[in-house]
């Protein structure tokens, strides 16, 4: 710094108080501006999704455009089967996939693993609809519930690979180093030391999972395609409660729009209930970010 | 003896660390395997139209011409505009969250963010045709309108839904995403530099600009992965965009988007170059994600590594 130049601090000092006012208050703006949709999204929905929530919605079929009432009962059992099908694929994946990358790391193999999970969960959720398509769709010749749980299976990994990873690595490496130690080998070490420890983090990963995989909307529309009926057969097409939802939305009628934003405040809450549930369990551990 | 217990415990490593390779081998896999199949599936619309697709407008399922160009355009501006919106907004959060508010009041609202960026797509959508969508027709638009009107962007009638409308919902779906990122690298920047600051003499923003500017490279890459998202996003742009093939200057137009098209026209796809076509949006639409995701991966990891 020239002497010139800590000469002229003392003269922008009372412009840079201003510019640093201005742009602290333009961040605190931001944070509401950030906070304003969601607040207003979340009130509307369970503010409209209450009033239309009824034991129907939870026991009965849709019923066909004209008459009121009826509802969502088969598409919440299909979106049930359908998660079920993608957690038996993605859950185990995305797990033993994550103890892969935390474990051996030292691997240039592991860093590979990470990346591609990274960029996995970037991918389009309709691109993996168009790939469960071409995979299952085409070679059995019919719309099926197996592949719209295939392909909610796939959108699962990286979410549970992520936290798996992240939930292993906060396991105490001196915890590692007692039960090899004590001469436990290292994959029981894994297993039943490090994975017991983290296993609370991990269940809500696959909460999280879940829950993600619950709103998913895109990649079912060309694979479950949706049913207006009773379907419990995994290779026909079946109904969910996003597709029920999409499907009611832009449907011209008042009723149906009434039941839309009752399936829309059940995903809300379910969301909402879960995110509850990681943040209780993982409190600081986790950013959070995925 | 001794041999004979080292050996058997090594066995059990091997075979341990093998199966789990194996299932991180499916995720590398499986990104590949997405690549291949696409890219058979769309032969039959490549071979047909070549690079011509990209950048032809004709998308007329019934005389069979197919060109992407339309999409491409309504993807792109949606998603860039969303970008510009939501960019300047996340970074503000981010250093709200950060740097400017205590611990108790942080907690509570980054838990909220975290759910907004929980949200399903299809309620935005659903909420952005009830509730904001008429917002927009009624105060934004004709505010726009009468301010701007001069511009060719507000110019036409104003319907609610159209890009403008999509690319704010889109702002508002990435701002999560990017503020989050931005607050990792700026934890990622050390604090000492900070304090350092503050000894020369320097105000808390004169402090925070030098954090963001070290940082820059995460926050682009939380930025581009903003965009990869918006890009990707379906159902909700499919709810507001308005859904017409067409490329106008005014942001209050209908457009439509590569995704949306998938969405809209796949399950109910008349002939076999039809789906071809629509796949190879898919494919497109793909590639672009990939690249914009592997960059933006890229930039994040070489801030947060240095940590």
């Amino acid at each position: 710094m020239t002497a010139e130049s800590i000469q002229k601090i003392p003269k922008n000092l009372r412009r840079r108080k201003i510019t640093n006012s201005v742009m602290i208050s333009l961040c605190v703006v931001a944070g509401i501006i950030t906070i304003l949709p969601l607040i207003y999204i979340f009130f509307y929905t369970t503010q409209s999704g209450l009033s239309a929530l009824n034991a129907d919605f939870f026991t009965q079929l849709p019923k066909p455009v004209g008459e009121v009432g009826g509802g969502m009962a088969n598409a919440i059992v299909g979106s049930i089967i359908l998660i079920g099908i993608g957690g038996l694929m993605g859950i185990p994946v995305g797990i033993l996939a994550g103890i892969y990358i935390s474990e051996y790391s030292k691997n240039i193999f592991a860093t590979i693993v990470k990346f591609t999970t990274d960029v996995l969960s970037g991918v389009p959720s309709i691109v993996v609809g168009i790939f469960a398509y071409g995979v299952i769709v085409i070679p059995m010749q019919r719309f099926s519930a197996l592949a719209g749980g295939f392909a909610l299976g796939i959108l699962m990994i990286p979410t549970v690979t992520k936290i798996t990873e992240e939930m292993l690595r906060l396991v105490p490496q001196s915890l590692r180093e007692a039960s090899l130690a004590l001469g436990v080998s290292r994959w029981k070490t894994t297993l039943r030391i490090v994975l017991k420890t983290a296993s609370a983090g991990i269940i809500t990963g696959v909460l999280l999972a879940i829950a993600r995989a619950a709103g998913e909307t895109a990649p079912l529309l060309f694979t479950a395609f949706g049913n207006s009926f009773w379907q419990t057969n995994i290779d026909g097409p079946m109904a969910a409660l996003p597709l029920q939802i999409f499907v009611y939305a832009i449907s011209p009628y008042d009723d149906w729009h009434r039941q839309a934003w009752a399936g829309a405040f059940v995903l809300i809450f379910l969301v909402f209930i879960v995110n509850l549930i990681v943040r209780f369990v993982t409190r600081n551990k986790y950013s959070g970010n995925l | 003896m001794v041999k004979e217990i080292k050996s058997r415990k090594k066995l059990g490593d091997i075979i341990f660390e093998n199966i789990t390779l194996i299932f991180a081998f499916i995720i590398v896999g499986l990104v590949f395997y997405i690549a291949y199949e696409m890219f058979i599936d769309s032969s039959e619309s490549r071979d047909r139209f070549g690079f011509g697709f990209i950048f032809s407008s004709d998308w007329n399922p019934v005389k069979e011409e197919f060109g992407a160009l339309p999409f491409v355009f309504g993807t792109i501006v949606s998603s860039m505009l969303a970008l510009l919106i939501s960019l300047p907004i996340s970074i503000g959060v981010a250093i709200f969250l950060s740097e400017i508010v205590h611990k108790s009041v942080r907690t509570p609202i980054s838990f909220l963010i975290e759910i907004l960026a929980a949200i399903p797509s299809i309620i935005y959508g659903f909420w952005g045709i009830f509730v904001f969508a008429p917002f927009m027709r009624n105060t934004v638009q004709p505010m726009l309108q009468s301010t701007f009107g001069f511009l060719p962007f507000f110019k036409g009638s104003m319907y609610g839904t159209g890009l403008l409308t999509a690319s704010i919902i889109l702002a508002i779906m990435i701002t999560p995403i990017i503020s989050a990122i931005t607050r990792d690298v700026l934890k990622a920047i050390p604090v000492s530099q900070r304090d350092a600051a503050y000894a020369l003499g320097a105000t808390k923003w004169e402090a925070i600009k030098m954090a963001l500017l070290n940082a820059r490279s995460g926050i682009l890459g939380g930025a581009v992965l903003g965009l990869g998202r918006a890009i990707g996003e379906t159902m909700a742009v499919t709810m507001v965009i308005g859904n017409k093939a067409q490329i106008k200057a005014s942001l209050f137009e209908p457009a439509y988007s590569m995704a949306s098209v998938i969405a809209n026209e796949f399950a109910e796809a008349s002939g076999s170059l039809h789906i071809s076509s629509l796949i190879e949006v898919g494919l497109i639409l793909f590639g672009v994600t990939f690249i914009i995701n592997s960059m933006a991966r890229l930039l994040i990891y070489s801030v947060t590594r240095k940590a």
